[in-house]
């Protein structure tokens, strides 16, 4: 069986995709997951899943090209340079 | 010697050499998983020794390194039990599990112990303990039952009881469910342990007095 270890590297942040463990069962995933990526100190903590109980999800289709769903589908560089022009005219 | 100081040095060479016995498992254990696993308790347990070593150095007026490198194999104190070599997988589960058990009694007595120094180690000890004695169950529940693994345990059971001090060797006895035998005793050390003492050594040998 496959197990998906997510890491935490420092308490508050957030859990990473570390690798991978393959294990006959969840006690062995997670005592060699503690091993291979707990004992450098280098994680705050570990979720250890079992690859099928990840759902994946992909294709996701922008056939028209909506940019404004996007950030960088509004250009600010232009407004921003009129605008910084605006505040300095008005200081002077 | 001191009795603090012998005992302090049976505990680091147990955990020395069975350290060095595991780690002869790095590159060939049965998986890639267990290999990272079973190295890292290896590296735990000599770190184990390492602190165990600058406890009696310190009562000895010597180094850590001295203790661990220098003395001839004649002195060495370790248990048969981590002696062995060329144990297939199943006895070195069978050793492992016979050893972190009888570790677990052994490091429940220190850790009550007057001596605040050791009380204090085996503490830090055991809680890194804890993880090989999960580890080990986890195996030994695996090939219970398996013929291999039963014969190894009933090969290395004496071997298990000469780990312990006398008095602790009845609560070893209830915890694996097994009858006490005559105990294989430390002392005696095989040739095993020299080739071992040889390959170990052999660094810190070839340039006496180097700093390393």
């Amino acid at each position: 069986m496959i197990f998906a270890v997510f890491r935490q590297e420092r308490r508050g942040q957030p859990f990473v995709h570390a690798g991978s463990i393959d294990a006959p069962d969840l006690e062995f995933a997670e005592a060699w997951a503690r091993e291979q990526y707990g004992r450098r100190q280098e994680s705050e903590a570990l979720w250890v899943v079992p690859r099928e109980a990840v759902r994946e999800v992909h294709d996701f289709p922008d056939e028209l090209s909506k940019t404004y769903h996007r950030v960088d589908g509004y250009s600010l560089k232009a407004k921003l340079k009129e605008a910084r022009e605006r505040a300095s005219t008005a200081a002077a | 010697m001191s009795e603090r100081a012998q005992r302090l040095l049976e505990l680091a060479d147990d955990e020395l050499i069975l350290g060095w016995r595991d780690s002869e498992w790095t590159g060939i254990a049965p998986t890639l998983e267990e290999d990272v696993a079973f190295s890292s308790i290896a590296q735990n347990e000599i770190g184990h020794a390492r602190a165990l070593y600058e406890l009696a150095a310190r009562d000895l007026g010597t180094t850590a390194d001295a203790l661990a490198f220098d003395r001839s194999p004649e002195e060495y104190r370790s248990a048969p039990l981590v002696e062995l070599r060329r144990l297939d997988w199943a006895r070195t589960i069978a050793r492992h599990w016979l050893y972190e058990t009888a570790d677990e009694l052994r490091l429940a007595d220190l850790k009550s112990s007057d001596d605040a120094e050791l009380a204090g180690l085996a503490a830090k000890m055991d809680r890194e303990e804890v993880y090989h004695r999960m580890h080990a169950q986890l195996w030994a529940d695996r090939l219970r039952g398996d013929e291999r693994f039963e014969a190894a345990v009933d090969e290395l059971w004496p071997y298990a009881l000469g780990v312990l001090a006398p008095e602790q060797r009845p609560a070893l006895a209830k915890r694996v469910r097994r009858d006490e035998v005559q105990a294989v005793e430390r002392g005696e050390h095989s040739d095993e342990l020299r080739e071992l003492w040889n390959e170990m050594t052999m660094v810190r040998r070839s340039i006496p007095g180097a700093t390393w």
